[in-house]
């Protein structure tokens, strides 16, 4: 039986992150954007707390809360926004969203 | 005595600035009133000055303050008041005082002014800066700030295409002979590691003769460009464009003077090195002919005063360049107070004339103008030398001062000078105010200038009189106790009598010659049919040697191809080029990359992980690079590098 690492948890992270990047990148609903974002938050997190109790040391998870919770609030925003887009324009199309337009 | 001292300096300069207040607006008297009367105060001052060094009094000098001081580099603003200086302060502050009085009558109807007389006033604090100043540096501040003000005043009528080209040749003539001028202070600073005059001509007496020709040489090239000497001399007739008041002040007080004045400051210097001594004298004579047949057949007065103002400093540099620089400064100031007589009598011709310049075109003006025609008449006496006037004492001793030293080929040549002076000074009179009415058929209608003009000339004509006896004594013992007190007699009584009479005689001859030959009945216009205007000589003077046309075919033309050259080659393709294409390049990175703000948020997103690959993959390989850098190093050294 194979011990899990640190190893182990830092390739699920960067696996996480990229799966959160590529959903970035590639969505076009603004819904699952946040889905994607949270994926990446939470990669992070994972290697926190991975690092922090490799080295023995709480700073890395006390930050990993931290994550959690501003990820939180920004949700919090973030839906109300989308709802907001939503009355408006009745759609979450990122391609409809182009009023930046240089 | 310091108090004096401040005031003869700063009053001009009070003056200037105040009517510079006035500047942009339209005539104010009082901006023409204020300045001459500080001019005045400045001229009051020196006399109190003069009367204190007359009284054998001390050297007056002082250092304002430091103006720089870095290592070994000292030089203050310092000013000096001694025999030279206050000679020269009076020679410019009461030149200068008359020439403003006179300037507001003549500027009368002229919208600009106030302009005028805050230049004006500058131009005599420029000249005093020079004149006080005890170092060299002060000296070239003077300089410098003399040429500028003769460039704005030259060009005064600035909207006269001919005026600002006048303007320009004076002062690009002068920046030239600057080059030399200043070359020359770099080297008595290398040389004697001070610009103070006292101390760098101590330091000049163990220098070696090869440097002090050199310094000799380079500030000779200085005062060559002030002064006008040849080859720099065509300037000085051109600048006839400014106004007339301006011609009296650059001629008699502010400009051409200060050549000489560096000579004679230098004194110490020259007469270590005799031989460039010998060629400043025979450069001086040569001008001094040169100029008086170029003289001759001019059809401009002021130009025919102009040429004889070179004539005149060929004499000064002839007396200076033979070690008499006492006698040199004696003929500035008498000159001084003849040639602005003249200018200023010029300027009342012109006046009357509105402006045409030409005196076969007058004729007879001596009926309306009686107070000018006496005032000039008298000033072109003492201009030829007649005895008891001015100019009979210091030209009279420049000749025997070329005599006694055996150079007789100066002596001849200065003393034909000395004819062709009488005679074209009597030309212009003679055409003027005498023979037939010319111009009524012409259309002119002349009138007197105002009288006030004719009473502030007056004080000069009185000087023009009795500066050569009155002054010459106490002058030379003055100016003596600073300058080599060489006497000049002639052994033989019957030499020295047979010469004075002699030269006096020659002199009138000339002068009763141009009477005959210009008071004549039947004059007309020269319009260039005549046998003599299409005569070769005739040609060649007034065309000044054609030295104007060689200047312009052979040095201004090739410059200006050159220039074009450069511009087009080097300029628009090297310089334009570089800066355009760092413009374009920045232009083009916008316009392609320009497309990327789409405005939508899923490309910008893209690009913004891309951006972030971009720096992370940076961020490792610098952080890689510094980690290893000695291995870096190591590998680089091996390669040679």
């Amino acid at each position: 039986m194979m011990e899990i690492g640190l190893n182990h948890y830092l390739v699920l992270s960067t696996i996480l992150f990229s799966i959160g990047l590529i959903g970035v990148m590639k969505r076009k609903n603004l819904l699952l954007l946040f889905f994607a974002t949270e994926i990446m938050l939470n990669s992070v997190n994972i290697a926190f707390a991975a690092i922090s109790h490799y080295y023995g040391d709480l700073t890395g998870q006390m930050f990993a809360f931290f994550v959690i919770a501003i990820a939180a609030s920004e949700v919090a925003v973030g839906l109300g926004l989308l709802i907001l887009w939503h009355k408006r324009h009745n759609n979450i199309d990122l391609d409809k969203m182009s009023t930046m337009k240089g | 005595m310091e108090i004096y001292l401040y005031l003869a300096l700063f009053s001009p300069f009070v003056g200037s600035m105040f009517a510079a207040l006035f500047g942009a607006s339209p005539k104010t008297m009082i901006a023409g009133i204020v300045p001459s009367l500080l001019l005045f105060v400045s001229f009051v001052s020196s006399t109190i000055l003069l009367q204190h060094i007359l009284a054998g009094g001390e050297v007056v000098h002082v250092e304002m303050m430091t103006w720089m001081e870095t290592g070994n580099l000292y030089i203050p603003f310092g000013f000096v008041v001694d025999q030279i200086s206050v000679t020269m302060m009076m020679v410019v502050t009461l030149v200068s005082t008359i020439v403003h009085v006179y300037a507001i009558g003549y500027m009368d109807h002229d919208k600009a002014f106030n302009r005028f007389f805050a230049w004006l006033s500058a131009f005599v604090f420029s000249m005093m800066i020079l004149v006080m100043s005890d170092n060299f540096a002060g000296l070239f501040i003077g300089w410098e700030g003399v040429g500028l003000c003769s460039w704005a005043l030259i060009g005064f009528w600035y909207h006269k295409e001919s005026a600002t080209w006048a303007a320009n040749e004076a002062f690009i003539m002068n920046r030239i002979a600057d080059l030399g001028m200043l070359i020359g202070i770099f080297l008595v600073y290398w040389n004697t590691g001070t610009l103070q005059y006292t101390e760098s001509f101590a330091a000049m007496q163990f220098l070696d003769e090869e440097t002090l020709t050199w310094i000799g040489i380079f500030l000779f090239i200085g005062a060559m460009g002030k002064s006008a000497q040849f080859p720099l001399h065509t300037w000085l007739a051109d600048a006839m464009e400014g106004p007339t008041p301006v011609s009296a002040l650059i001629h008699a007080a502010t400009m051409v003077t200060a050549g000489v004045y560096l000579v004679v400051r230098a004194n110490e210097l020259y007469t270590l090195i005799p031989h460039v001594g010998l060629f400043i004298a025979s450069l001086g004579a040569f001008v001094a002919i040169f100029a008086a047949t170029m003289a001759l057949v001019n059809r401009d007065i002021k130009r025919v005063i102009a040429y004889s103002t070179l004539s005149q400093l060929g004499y000064m540099f002839a007396a200076a360049g033979l070690g008499a620089y006492w006698v040199a400064l004696f003929h500035l100031m008498a000159h001084a107070f003849f040639k602005a007589l003249l200018f200023l009598g010029g300027g009342n011709v012109m006046h009357a004339m509105s402006n045409e310049l030409d005196p076969f075109k007058m004729g007879a003006l001596g009926k309306t103008m009686k107070g000018t025609m006496i005032m000039m008449t008298l000033a072109s006496v003492a201009l030829a030398g007649i005895f008891p006037l001015a100019g009979f004492f210091s030209k009279d001793l420049i000749l025997e001062v070329a005599f006694i030293d055996a150079h007789y080929i100066i002596y001849s040549v200065l003393l034909l000078t000395a004819g062709l002076t009488a005679f074209y000074s009597f030309r212009i009179i003679a055409l003027i105010f005498h023979g037939e009415d010319r111009h009524t058929a012409l259309g002119f209608h002349p009138h007197e200038a105002y009288k006030f003009m004719l009473v502030a000339m007056s004080p000069l004509l009185i000087l023009a009189i009795i500066a050569g006896f009155m002054f010459k004594m106490p002058y030379f013992e003055m100016v003596t106790q600073l300058l080599p007190a060489t006497e000049y007699h002639i052994h033989s009584a019957t030499t020295y009598w047979t010469m004075t009479i002699g030269t006096q005689l020659f002199v009138i001859l000339a002068i009763f010659f141009a009477y005959k030959k210009y008071m004549a009945p039947g004059i007309k216009v020269p319009d260039g049919t005549s046998a003599m205007e299409n005569s070769f000589k005739y040609k060649l003077l007034i065309n000044q040697y054609y030295i104007p046309y060689f200047y312009e075919e052979y040095l201004v033309k090739p410059y200006r191809e050159l220039s074009t050259v450069f511009w087009k080659q080097v300029d628009m393709k090297v310089v334009d080029a570089t800066v355009d294409g760092i413009a374009n390049i920045l232009l083009s990175t916008g316009e392609n990359t320009r497309t990327m703000q789409s405005g939508n948020l899923s490309t910008m997103l893209k690009w913004m992980v891309a951006g972030l690959v971009v720096l992370l993959s940076l961020a490792v390989v610098f952080g890689l690079a510094v980690k290893y850098l000695d291995e870096i190093k190591t590998c680089l050294s091996s390669l040679g590098v």
